[in-house]
């Protein structure tokens, strides 16, 4: 079944033995920390306490702290949760589908993009949570649990809720397909470990691994039924985020084109972040033999297919508006492209429709400095797609008395300051604490010695 | 495995069953274990977990003891006092002139709600936002406790000792004695006076208006030898022309007037013709904008046009005002039906404006003259005698009874410096104003909720106030301070009171006839012979329901006024707004959050510009934010921000009194600048000598509503002419359809689909139908609102955050010139048509809010009613963002109790203040979504009323804030499931029966619409179309 085609490049270069992936992975976890390393600690703990401090004023003072009003009731707040939502769908998308798809290259980049996952879910979870101005009743309130007010029910008809189900479902998941990856790496480090601090932390985090067969098969199973429950959450769950506007009666909400459009978004948002954080992570380890060039060229493929998704969806709710003939619907679309916020229209554009389109060029699709920066482009371009969707819709609604304007406040920043500084913090935790590269399937594909021989 | 047979024992105690041992063999420590054993003292471990439980009890239960709230129980309870019942006292609100018969609310023992007195044949039921409003003015943190002597303190037998110590002091030398005040609508208030004047023959009584009637006072003097101000009938109007009066905000008797206006804009099946009314203004008053044409006109126009209208309906055509001609020919037509109104304090064009009403016959239909008003009767010159008197030191003991004329006379300042002078100066203020901070002494007076007093605003209706609370304060009315001071220390205003009245009440026993008068609140008594009327009253008598001949001298008048029409530089028109007022309830936090019912703004004065005027002076406008302006005129300048106002005359400026309050209380303090200063003599304009300079300076002004017009969208607002309306009662509506399969011509309504089965009320369909026609945008509703729900007030910088919470608001919208093209439609028309659209949560059927809500804190009540369930609401606002018509509220903050907002939210914010609280309501907590719940505590106490009696709530019995504020009664609340609601027959329901599960309503009504109809939310708020009455509607509407 598994036919590997002879023509193919090597998907680990520079003649890697076995030995050396287990080297080169595990050194950076058995090191001293680098000084880059303590230098982007240090700003990210810079960033988590700025942060934190307007996370608890916001708690402290309420939602007032923000710039929302009584039209605009979600601005940055959501945005950033859809965003970072977004973003966490690279790395299960890289670990389930490209799994099931036979995807080899994905070897390389699944261990750290799923990490990216985990961590830009919980970021993305801080929001729903912080957005209520009331952690202590928000979080549990909205679950279904027993309780004692009688037969008080939380409303399955509510989009909201379903983001809980899909969020928390897929982190959960996520999670799991994570760490049961991390296990066979983790026993490699437990096994190389020379202190007894790490022997007895990386002994307990491998479970007891003992690399027999029948484990190996184990793992093996486990991961592709993980992949399999994983691949209909990477699309239910952006599917779901999406249902929080479709389901709405808001123009510029209201649209059966969100869901497949926010996937393809997710996925674009999720690779390009994959690619920032990856070429750091590449060149601060040197890691370029495994995460090669042509992993690079493959992922920005995957940002121009789901850029021009994008973009034919942005075209598609344009032509629909003017179609359906709906004042509201029409001067919403618009108000988007000509209003007062059509800088945020403009950015979107630019940063998501004709920014990847330069990928068609397999120079600039081939070139580090231009991939990184388009892949922060990227970024930028999702977070204002969200920003335009949000405010740009809720701020000139139905009843022109209540247009309004959104202006963010220094807390608004700072709680995405603070998501910033958690996903980096835990970015930074992993890469030096956890192998960074799934050391035990990244063996399966270096080429054996003896073949390396005869070439 | 082998069974083990074996048997072992513990002991052979057990084997030769020692008793000792069978005695404690089942315990678990079969020795005895001491508690204590006390003999070395030591505690064991048992004691050691009973301490420890004891201890960890203690601490828990003293934690759970909260701050300790006494509740002290009634030790007798009053009779008439049941906690949780309310009860209601009829009064009467008064503030200078202003007048209305009011209902208070009280629950136990607290005024905590103001309603109009249905049974005035003055007010009607009606009331305007100061006066609902008033009642928290009650609990000003910033009222004195008691009397104060130069800043401090003082009881009053000090204070009352010296004051008529020094009174008798100065009548002795045969000083000068005044007493200030304005207007004084009680009879029995005047006699005191008198007698006070009889007492010390030097004093006199100076009266003043702030904003004031004395031109009109003095052509009724001229014209028909009467110094007085007739009663309107606007009800019996066609045809009605204002020349700068707000009648309907402002001018002299607001809520009457909007009573009988609002009646002839009703249109129905009955009766389809309606009023038709011309204004002519500089600013775009609450008046004009109501207004089928209105015209611009600089103030200095006013007299030219008034002349031109005069001249018009004597056949000498060729005025160059629009409309003028129309209006006339208007006029001729409706003949005695007609009335023309003048704002205007000059006696010339007051003289002018009565000769064209006795032209057209209107004394005897619209204008009575034998009903005298008595709402204005301060003299300018009077009042300017006084003030040269003081400078001159001509005056040696003055009394100011309840005003402020250092704030709000334009002469104030002089007086400021020469009221040192005086060796006795006495204010009665409530609170230090800037006034009382002048005076040696001031002897606080009750409020009115606290006081007795008698009022007759028109001559033989007489209106009563009673006290709704003891006093709060150590303060005492004025009447009894007079009287002490005049040397009857055991005065009581009460037993004045009631002796004046003793013998002129109808019925046979006083006591009842008292008590029935009380309880009414007011009594209409014909010919003042048999009520103790003003005695001082300088209107003649008139014989009720006759006219005096006009004997103005018309050529004289006309000879005395400027023709002149090209005006050269800019004028500036001041104006009052609805809430604000002369500024004497400034530091009420209701009213300066209340938004102008135009500008939509609080918490400021602004320069009102015209756009043309913006355009030329290259200042711009973006939600609320632009330049600071100085104004000058003559060596007084003031600095004001731009506001740009579609309607504002070319050539002129507008700017609001009433703000600049510098000694008002915190809440008003600094809000604004006084403008009154730059008045000269009476007049309401300054038309020459004005300079305006445009600072680079940005400023915002907290508005609720920046945007200004509908867009073009014809489901928000449905209107047309009245000629459209009388051939089509549909006239104006939008009818939106849905194409589907499920019907034969492929169309249906947006209502016929739904994913959802619709509701079943059983019982009670609540619902309101708001008159788009008769609305005239006075803000009552918003501020009756605010007192019932308990809405906290935000402050202006929450305001410019746009995060007002007001539960209902006006939507004002102008009309523009633009078709078609958006960014053009967002700019107002240069005088605009407006209309006023009160919205509140639609509680609609289908409620997109509901579906949202994760945690099912908004859920859909069996009665119709979208409800709120603050405690568990967990804050997403995920229903405000879905709401399409936008009325849902977030508490951003803690808005009580709560250090930031002390100043602001004072209702919420200080034990005083916190007594207006409706107790029926809570107070939200921060986090929490509010919005408006059809007053959800009237219907439930409504319906357990009818139910103890076991009988139906009757139609009117139940009645939202909202509805029984409104002096227009455009707002009408209502059962739909009862066919004898007015609601009911207003919307003409059929009720359907389409499928078992749902019962929807037919609306038959033609001129009915749901606004947003075609999302198909199915609101239980109806509106009627906006009907004007001219003959072409601006571009706009066909578009």
């Amino acid at each position: 079944m598994q036919v590997t085609s002879a023509v193919r490049e090597d998907l680990v270069t520079g003649g890697k033995t076995v030995h050396d992936v287990t080297h080169d992975i595990c050194r950076q976890v058995e090191g001293k920390p680098t000084k880059s390393w303590m230098l982007g600690m240090a700003i990210s703990l810079g960033a988590l306490g700025i942060g934190t401090y307007a996370v608890l004023a916001l708690l402290w003072e309420g939602i007032g702290v923000w710039g929302l009003n009584k039209t605009v009731g979600w601005a940055w707040d959501i945005t950033n949760f859809v965003w970072w939502v977004g973003i966490g769908h690279a790395g299960t998308l890289i670990s389930a589908i490209l799994l099931l798809f036979r995807q080899k290259w994905r070897m390389s980049i699944n261990r750290a993009a799923e990490a990216m996952t985990i961590f830009a879910v919980i970021c993305a979870a801080c929001f729903p949570g912080l957005h209520m101005g009331r952690l202590w009743v928000g979080f549990y309130w909205a679950l279904p649990l027993p309780n004692t007010w009688g037969s008080l029910w939380v409303n399955f008809n509510s989009p909201l809720l379903w983001d809980v189900f899909a969020i928390s479902t897929y982190f959960t998941v996520s999670l799991v397909f994570w760490y049961i990856g991390l296990i066979p790496d983790f026993a490699s480090i437990r096994d190389r470990a020379t202190n007894k601090i790490s022997k007895a932390v990386y002994g307990a985090l491998s479970f007891g691994w003992d690399g027999a067969a029948k484990t190996w098969m184990r793992y093996e199973s486990v991961a592709l039924i993980l992949a399999g429950l994983a691949t209909p959450l990477v699309l239910s769950v952006h599917t779901i985020v999406s249902f929080d506007f479709a389901t709405s009666v808001i123009p510029g909400w209201h649209t059966t084109i969100f869901p497949p459009y926010f996937v393809a978004g997710a996925i674009f948002s999720g690779f390009a972040m994959v690619l920032t954080l990856m070429l750091v992570t590449r060149k601060v380890y040197k890691l370029e033999d495994y995460i090669t060039i042509n992993h690079i060229e493959l992922m920005n493929i995957i940002i121009i297919i789901t850029g021009s998704i994008v973009g034919i969806a942005y075209i598609t709710e344009f032509f629909i508006a003017w179609y359906s003939g709906v004042e509201a619907e029409q001067y919403a679309f618009i108000n988007r492209a000509t209003g007062p916020y059509w800088w945020a229209y403009a950015t979107m554009m630019t940063c998501n429709v004709i920014s990847p389109q330069l990928f068609w060029f397999k120079k600039i699709r081939t070139n580090i400095a231009a991939t990184f920066i388009l892949s922060i482009i990227v970024n930028i371009g999702m977070w204002f797609e969200r920003f335009v969707i949000i405010v740009t819709s809720l701020h000139r609604d139905y009843l022109p008395s209540s247009w309004a304007m959104f202006y963010p406040t220094f807390y608004d920043v700072g709680v995405y300051l603070f998501t910033f500084g958690l996903f980096f913090t835990a970015f930074l935790l992993f890469a030096k604490f956890f192998p960074v590269i799934n050391m035990a399937e990244v063996k399966s594909i270096i080429k054996s010695s003896s073949l390396k021989e005869t070439k | 495995m082998k069974d083990n047979k074996k048997t072992y024992w513990k002991g052979l105690e057990q084997l030769s069953n020692d008793p000792a041992f069978v005695k404690n063999a089942d315990r678990e420590f079969p020795e005895y274990l001491p508690i204590s054993n006390g003999e070395d003292g030591r505690s064991n471990r048992r004691d050691f977990l009973k301490m420890m439980g004891f201890g960890v009890a203690a601490v828990s239960l003293a934690a759970c003891e909260a701050p300790v709230r006494k509740a002290i129980p009634y030790v007798n309870k009053p009779v008439d006092v049941d906690p949780g019942i309310p009860n209601y006292y009829a009064s009467t609100y008064m503030q200078g002139g202003d007048y209305c018969s009011i209902v208070v609310k009280t629950r136990e023992g607290r005024p905590i709600k103001i309603e109009g007195n249905k049974l005035s044949p003055i007010s009607q039921g009606g009331v305007m936002p100061q006066v609902e409003a008033s009642v928290l003015s009650l609990y000003d943190n910033e009222r004195l406790r008691g009397p104060v002597k130069g800043g401090e303190s003082v009881a009053w037998e000090t204070l009352d000792s010296e004051v008529t110590q020094k009174l008798n002091s100065v009548a002795s030398q045969g000083g000068q004695i005044r007493i200030v005040s304005n207007t004084v609508l009680s009879p029995s208030t005047k006699e005191v006076i008198n007698q006070f004047g009889a007492k010390f023959p030097t004093s006199r009584h100076v009266m003043y208006d702030p904003t004031s009637a004395d031109g009109m006072l003095q052509a009724n003097q001229e014209s028909f030898g009467t110094r007085a101000i007739p009663s309107y009938d606007f009800s019996k109007a066609d045809v009605i022309v204002s020349f700068g009066a707000d009648f309907l905000g402002t001018w002299l008797s607001p809520v009457e007037f909007t009573k009988q206006y609002s009646k002839t804009r009703k249109l129905n099946d009955g009766k389809k013709d309606m009023s038709r009314h011309y204004q002519f203004e500089s600013n775009l008053s609450l008046t004009g904008a109501n207004a089928d044409y209105r015209t611009m006109i600089r103030p200095s126009e006013e007299a030219a046009a008034v002349q031109a209208l005069h001249d018009e309906l004597r056949g000498q055509g060729g005025s160059q005002f629009e409309n003028i001609a129309k209006a006339a020919q208007d006029l001729r037509d409706a003949g005695r039906n007609a009335l023309v109104v003048s704002g205007s304090n000059d006696p010339a064009v007051q003289t002018v404006v009565n000769a064209i009403n006795n032209q057209l016959g209107a004394y005897g239909t619209t204008i009575d003259m034998s009903v005298p008003m008595m709402i204005r009767q301060g003299s300018d010159s009077a009042m300017n005698q006084f003030i040269d008197d003081v400078k001159a030191k001509r005056v040696q003991a003055v009394i100011f009874y309840n005003c402020n004329p250092v704030y709000n006379h334009p002469r104030g300042t002089e007086l400021a410096e020469a009221l040192g002078g005086a060796a006795l100066t006495v204010s009665t203020s409530d609170r230090t104003d800037e006034t009382a901070a002048l005076c040696q002494y001031t002897a606080p007076d009750h409020h009115f909720l606290e006081s007795w007093n008698d009022a007759e605003p028109k001559r033989g209706h007489f209106s009563f106030t009673q006290p709704a609370i003891t006093p709060v304060f150590k303060t005492r009315q004025v009447q009894e301070s007079l009287m002490v001071w005049a040397g009857q220390a055991d005065f009581s205003y009460f037993d004045f009171l009631q002796s004046r009245w003793r013998g002129n009440l109808p019925g046979g026993n006083f006591q009842m006839a008292w008590d029935q008068a009380l309880m009414d609140g007011v009594i209409s008594v014909s010919g003042s012979a048999t009520a103790p009327a003003d005695s001082t009253a300088t209107a003649a008598a008139i014989p009720a329901g006759g006219q005096p001949a006009f004997s103005g001298n018309v050529s004289a008048a006309m000879s005395a006024l400027n023709r002149s029409t090209a005006g050269e530089g800019i004028e500036i028109a001041f104006y009052e707004k609805v809430a604000i007022g002369d500024g004497s309830q400034a530091n009420n936090p209701w009213l300066q959050e209340t938004p102008d019912p135009v500008t939509k703004s609080t918490w400021d004065n602004y320069l009102c510009v015209s756009q043309a005027w913006a355009t030329e002076n290259g200042v711009e406008a973006f939600e609320g934010k632009c330049n600071k302006a100085v104004v000058t005129v003559g060596d007084k300048s003031v600095t004001l921000p731009i506001l740009i106002q579609p309607g504002q005359a070319p050539g002129t400026v507008g700017i609001a009194v009433g703000y600049g309050r510098t000694s008002a209380g915190k809440v008003a303090n600094g809000v604004g600048v006084n403008v009154y200063p730059l008045m000269q003599g009476g007049a309401m304009a300054v038309t020459s000598g004005v300079s305006i300079e445009v600072l680079p300076e940005k400023y915002q002004i907290a508005q609720t509503q920046t945007h200004q017009t509908y867009m073009g969208r014809e489901t928000v607002i449905q209107e047309a002419t009245l000629a459209a309306y009388q051939e089509n009662p549909s006239a104006g509506r939008y009818n939106p359809h849905t194409a589907t399969w499920k019907s034969e011509d492929g169309e249906v309504s947006p209502g016929a689909l739904s994913l959802w089965k619709g509701h079943n009320y059983n019982n009670h369909h609540w619902g309101l139908v708001i008159d788009m026609n008769s609305c005239t945008g006075c803000s009552a509703c918003h501020v009756a609102c605010q007192a019932e729900n308990n809405i906290p007030v935000v402050g202006r910088d929450e305001v410019i955050m746009r995060r007002d919470m007001h539960w209902m608001r006006i939507d004002r919208y102008y009309s523009s010139d633009a078709v078609e093209d958006y960014t053009a439609m967002e700019v107002a028309a240069a005088n605009p048509e407006v209309t006023f659209q009160p919205m509140m949560c639609q509680h609609c059927n289908n409620a997109p809010c509901e579906t949202v809500c994760p945690v099912a804190a908004t859920t859909h009540s069996t009665e119709g009613i979208n409800q709120m369930t603050y405690n568990r609401c967990i804050g997403t606002r995920y229903c405000a963002n879905n709401c399409p018509y936008k009325v849902r509220r977030f508490n951003w903050f803690k808005y009580h109790d709560n250090g930031q907002f002390e100043d602001i939210n004072t209702s919420m914010n200080n034990v005083l203040g916190k007594m207006v609280l409706n107790p029926d309501v809570t107070v939200r907590s921060r986090g929490v979504m509010e919005k408006c719940s059809l007053c959800i505590q009237r219907i439930q106490y409504g319906k357990l009323e009818a139910k103890k009696e076991g009988r139906r709530p009757k139609d009117g019995e139940i009645d939202t804030a909202c509805a029984s504020a409104c002096p227009s009664d455009a707002i009408v609340f209502g059962d739909m499931n009862d066919p004898e609601s007015r609601i009911y027959k207003m919307l003409k329901i059929r009720d359907t029966e389409e499928a078992d599960y749902i019962t929807e309503k037919e609306i038959l009504e033609p001129r009915a619409y749901h606004v947003l109809e075609e999302i198909g939310v199915k609101p239980n708020v109806s509106y009627l179309t906006k009907i004007r009455n001219k003959e072409e509607m601006s571009e706009q509407t066909d578009a």
